[in-house]
């Protein structure tokens, strides 16, 4: 059902951890749909220079998070604001269907943790600025 | 790798016995039950025999078995059978059933009947009083299951049907996980239907049974030619039947020593689990519970992840987590029991069999350390928990 790839993140996830006064943070998700993703960014001149991540969730929670970690450390920002949920699943080979929530969960917890960014720095966001919405009740008719 | 299978819930390996009575099925004794020649005399032979021993282990008589293609035909046959003979009419079942039985009575709402889900308390044991206040003068069936495929909470099945016999209400009981694992008798437990499966008790998939206390109408579910007394249509799954007589007839006679070693395996891999593990939970019943179920929240993770690094380390196992079931919704069974969503997302299942042996106890306690440590290290449940960051 997963990828080669979506299991070797799975099984040897990169970057997974904290950053204490981390420059941003986002979390997303929630416990009632079984998946928080937690990303801690370190930016330095407009470039990401360290990112960890703590996730609840299945294995494509897990592999989708430490993915988009590695898609944009050592990234500026403007670069880093450009991934999209695609990317991930793409750079992971695919997901099944079902999962493909995870990789937007992804793409969310990165910008939730920019706009952190952006906020404690009182700088406006990047025109454009957009998050996804993950419908965290889609399972409900 | 040595391969650990805890499953046995969700089915079973094909026992040596079985197969070496259904193989005559399909090489020399091939035969259609239906034909007059010796060949397929040899077949009703051999179908009528298996059906005896269905009878004999349920306390039955043989005319009152049919043979269906699993447990989920034999529950919708039993429910759409008694309700589209009644035509109109009330339903009561539990908030923990199968799907089988809750897709059915699902149908059924859509077309007209009234359906009633009894809940459970924080074991998953239905009320009798709550069945005996939900009980009404149109109520055509109870059906209520005699153990739970999830948790293996046994619910009170004499007790149920010695009250829907005192009302004149048709019983129904899903005993699909039930079978070879606890002593069942249609008569004494007043027992009007019960739906059997023989993949859970090492007959192959694609066979079950079907009770029918005799006297009770059913509507037909399957029509077409005469077998099964017209009844069940279709030629009968000859290797499948012999393979259920087989194997419902080696678990009854072996019921005491299984049952005995299930349970000591079971007592003693929960103990391990609560033990060695912390912020572990027990789902279920302490003892009324089937023989060989475990059933544990293990709170921080999620459960699809678990069980994905644990067939890793070469273990089979089972989860009722939502992303195990292809919904966002964690399991039905673990949500009427109380638990919190994100408690039942974490949720194990693991199911034993008396061939299970205390050192595959022992290494799956082991694994699951490594495994629960590892998934708590980048939970962040766990880290706010633990007092580390906040989630917002």
């Amino acid at each position: 059902m997963y990828s080669e790839k979506v299991m070797d993140h799975f099984m040897h996830p990169r970057n997974v951890g904290e950053i204490e006064n981390a420059s941003g943070q986002g979390t997303v998700g929630n416990a009632k749909c079984g998946d928080i993703m937690q990303m801690f960014l370190k930016i330095d001149d407009n470039v990401i220079t360290d990112v960890k991540f703590k996730t609840f969730g299945c294995g494509a929670a897990i592999a989708t998070s430490s993915m988009a970690t590695e898609l944009v450390i050592g990234k500026t920002i403007s670069e880093a604001l450009k991934l999209t949920n695609a990317a991930v699943a793409e750079a992971l080979d695919g997901l099944p269907p079902v999962k493909m929530h995870c990789s937007l969960l992804a793409e969310q917890a990165l910008k939730t943790a920019l706009e952190d960014y952006f906020n404690k720095n009182n700088i406006p966001l990047p025109e454009g600025f957009s998050k996804p919405n993950v419908d965290e009740d889609e399972d409900e008719e | 790798m040595n391969r650990i299978y805890l499953d046995n819930a969700a089915t079973t390996r094909v026992r040596p016995e079985v197969l070496e009575a259904i193989l005559p099925t399909l090489q020399n004794d091939f035969g259609n039950p239906s034909s007059v020649y010796s060949t397929g005399r040899e077949a009703k032979r051999r179908l009528e025999e298996a059906r005896e021993k269905v009878a004999k282990a349920l306390g039955a008589a043989k005319e009152e078995i049919y043979f269906t293609s699993g447990g989920s035909e034999a529950d919708n046959w039993a429910i759409k059978g008694v309700a589209h003979r009644a035509g109109k009419g009330h339903i009561i079942t539990s908030a923990i059933e199968h799907h089988a039985v809750l897709h059915t009575c699902e149908t059924l709402a859509k077309e007209g009947f009234e359906v009633s889900y009894l809940p459970v308390d924080e074991f998953g044991l239905i009320s009798l009083e709550g069945l005996e206040k939900a009980l009404r003068p149109d109520t055509i069936l109870v059906s209520i299951m005699t153990a739970n495929n999830e948790i293996g909470t046994i619910e009170p099945i004499a007790e149920i049907g010695a009250l829907c016999k005192s009302r004149g209400i048709p019983f129904h009981t899903d005993a699909v996980q039930a079978i070879g694992h606890m002593a069942i008798d249609v008569k004494a437990q007043n027992i009007d239907l019960l739906s059997l499966s023989g993949h859970k008790i090492g007959a192959p998939k694609g066979i079950g049974a079907l009770y029918v206390r005799k006297g009770l109408r059913l509507a037909n579910l399957i029509d077409g030619g005469g077998q099964e007394r017209s009844r069940r249509a279709g030629t009968e799954n000859m290797p499948g039947i012999v393979a259920l007589g087989t194997a419902i007839e080696l678990a009854a006679k072996e019921m005491g020593e299984s049952v005995g070693k299930e349970s000591e395996l079971r007592d003693y891999l929960i103990q391990s689990l609560l033990e060695k593990i912390p912020d572990v939970r027990l789902n279920g019943h302490p003892t009324l519970r089937l023989p060989g179920n475990v059933n544990v929240c293990i709170r921080f993770i999620e459960g699809e992840s678990l069980l994905l690094l644990l067939d890793l380390a070469g273990i089979a196992a089972s989860s009722g987590s939502a992303c195990t079931s292809g919904s966002l919704d964690p399991s039905h069974v673990l949500l009427a029991i109380g638990l919190p969503h994100e408690i039942a997302h974490g949720s194990l299942r693991l199911t034993l069999s008396k061939e299970n042996t205390r050192e595959e106890i022992d290494a799956t306690v082991e694994e699951l350390i490594k495994i629960v440590e590892r998934l708590r290290q980048m939970s962040p449940l766990f880290s706010q928990e633990k007092g580390g960051a906040q989630l917002v």
